[in-house]
């Protein structure tokens, strides 16, 4: 072993470092900087941001019906429901106030999970800076609610199996409305 | 063909010329002598700042892709625009004065620092005619004017009033006062060859056939290269010698309490001193400008940045040495070497050529097996305390 050879050896190590920066993709010794505003990373699938409500067909139908149960277990108490009412005074199913303070909530994912009515979901958008201040970021259920094909087309496997179970459960439904057929007597 | 090679290699010389020509016209002798002085003390202060700010450039975006990531490249095509803004961003900053400082002193320093780095481009062969003052002492001028630059770091240090800065301070003094010595030893060689201390004479011995007389394909060259290369890098306090300045340990060193453009003088000075270093070595070892083909200073400014190169290399490899290797690597190996080396070169100048090379290479490697012998480690043999137990 000659005297200082480590010394080279580390040398090397930069130099190849440097060298392969300018030819190699960033899996194999090459660049790791995504160069963010015109590059992306692709976000994982289940990547999980900033809660939004979906809708089937037109914007204001959505599949919300202001239970309330994401308001009760959100931890940071982020959500704000007022059920709307009909004409007569009855409550209606579905919601008159929908507010999430996006400032406010901690991207956990529990409203999503406890939702009965697959009506919630995690979005993938980030960027929501504002200069506005805190204020300008709760958002209301116009603001919130994203149609069903944006679902499928951010989160398409969860968004299958959400549509997968949906339909079953309407057919259940409607197999449960009208009578069976009258089975034959031996 | 031949003309044009000339022309463009005497390019800057023949511009001050005509200028110089120009002025004689209608102005008095001295006024023009006086012209002259101004040129090129003009050019060196315009070349500094530019070299400097260049260099940071360099250094970032070499780390940066040592490191796997671009460096700054958002300012400008290639962020070569980044120099500027860093420029502006330094010239906007609060200049914070400690309120126990040494005021007077505590602002002297960084000028101070800067002074001494402008002043050693004044021997710095540029190309050929392209000293600024070719001095018949240039590279006793240079060893003088460098071994300034301790003063003002250690006056930033003290006058900051902070354990941080003294502490980096001192560090200074030591490191640089102790790498002066085996710096100086190890351009004795090359000194002893030309017969001169004028740079440009020295430049002027290497220039053999086709300019590649070399003292760096000799063997008492390549020693006395590299060891005065080790020397620079520790000169200038750039890593792995970058003790006074070890951000890990010291916060800034002798910096810490500069802010704005005071800082960003620090900065200069050390650039430019790495610069010139660089340039010193490319000069005694390298051939300066000598070279074949090309126009001289694009010679010198290759070699030059070349070395730059290695020694940003050398930032992104080593990590920092401990305060008693750095001396013990000065002292006790360096020195030597450059002693021996010394002696060497006699040797290789009154003994034939393939004696001498044997010799050389006898010699070296003795004396290269000898220092390592001599600096291992002493381990002590484990003990066994049979009482303890």
């Amino acid at each position: 072993m000659i005297f200082g050879a480590g010394v080279f050896k580390g040398m090397m190590v930069t130099l190849k470092n440097f060298l392969t920066s300018y030819y190699r993709d960033r899996d194999n010794g090459g660049i790791f900087t995504v160069q963010y505003p015109e590059e992306r990373e692709k976000l994982a699938e289940n990547y999980r941001n900033l809660p939004f409500l979906v809708y089937d067909g037109a914007p204001d139908q959505i599949r919300c019906v202001a239970c309330g149960i994401c308001e009760r277990e959100c931890p940071p108490k982020c959500i704000h429901i007022e059920m709307a009412t009909d004409a007569a005074g009855k409550p209606a199913r579905k919601p008159a106030v929908f507010d999430i303070d996006y400032s406010l909530c901690m991207n956990c994912g529990i409203c999503e999970e406890v939702c009965p009515f697959d009506s919630i979901y995690m979005d993938h958008t980030f960027e929501i800076t504002s200069q506005a201040g805190p204020r300008s970021l709760i958002r209301g259920k116009e603001a919130l609610a994203r149609s069903n094909d944006y679902f499928r087309k951010i989160r398409p496997a969860m968004a299958a199996a959400v549509d997968q179970k949906r339909k079953t459960a309407e057919d259940k439904k409607k197999a449960a409305a009208t009578p069976p057929p009258p089975q034959e007597i031996k | 063909m031949e003309n044009i090679g000339s022309f463009i290699d005497m390019i800057f010389v023949t511009a001050k010329a005509w200028i110089l020509a120009l002025l004689g016209q209608f102005l008095p002798v001295w006024i023009v002598v006086l012209a002259s002085i101004v040129i090129s003390g003009v050019a060196i202060l315009c070349l500094g700042p530019v070299i400097m700010m260049y260099l940071t450039l360099l250094e970032r975006k070499v780390i940066g892709r040592i490191q796997n990531r671009y460096g700054p490249n958002r300012v400008g095509i290639w962020g070569l625009l980044q120099p500027i803004a860093d420029g502006i961003k330094m010239f906007t900053k609060e200049d914070i004065v400690p309120a126990n400082a040494d005021k007077l002193i505590h602002l002297l320093a960084p000028i101070m620092t800067v002074v001494p780095a402008l002043m050693i481009f004044v021997v710095v062969p540029f190309g050929r005619q392209m000293t600024a003052a070719d001095l018949n002492i240039g590279f006793l001028y240079f060893i003088a004017v460098s071994s300034i630059t301790i003063l003002p770091i250690f006056m930033a240090s003290w006058s900051s009033r902070n354990k941080y800065s003294l502490l980096g301070g001192m560090r200074t003094a030591a490191q640089l006062i102790s790498y002066e010595v085996p710096m100086t030893l190890a351009a004795v060689p090359a000194i002893m060859m030309s017969q001169s201390l004028s740079t440009n004479t020295i430049v002027l011995t290497q220039a053999g056939s086709f300019g590649l007389n070399w003292f760096i394909f000799t063997p008492w060259g390549i020693v006395g290269f590299i060891v005065f290369f080790l020397c620079a890098t520790a000169e200038c306090n750039r890593p792995p010698f970058d003790l006074p300045e070890a951000e890990s340990e010291l916060v800034a060193g002798f910096h810490t309490e500069y802010s704005g453009m005071k800082f960003a003088l620090f900065y200069m000075a050390e650039y430019m001193n790495a610069f010139t270093l660089c340039g010193i070595a490319a000069t005694l070892f390298l051939g300066g400008w000598q070279g074949p083909f090309l126009p001289s200073w694009v010679w010198f400014f290759g070699k030059t940045l070349a070395l730059i190169c290695i020694m940003i290399w050398f930032r992104g490899t080593f990590p920092r040495f401990r305060v008693d290797h750095l001396m013990a690597f000065a002292w006790k190996f360096l020195l030597p070497l450059t002693l021996v080396n010394i002696l060497l070169t006699a040797l290789w100048q009154f003994t034939s050529a393939s004696a001498a090379w044997l010799f050389s290479i006898m010699i070296l490697a003795a004396m290269l097996y000898m220092l390592v012998k001599l600096n291992r480690v002493f381990v002590p043999e484990k003990r066994n305390y049979v009482l303890a137990d």
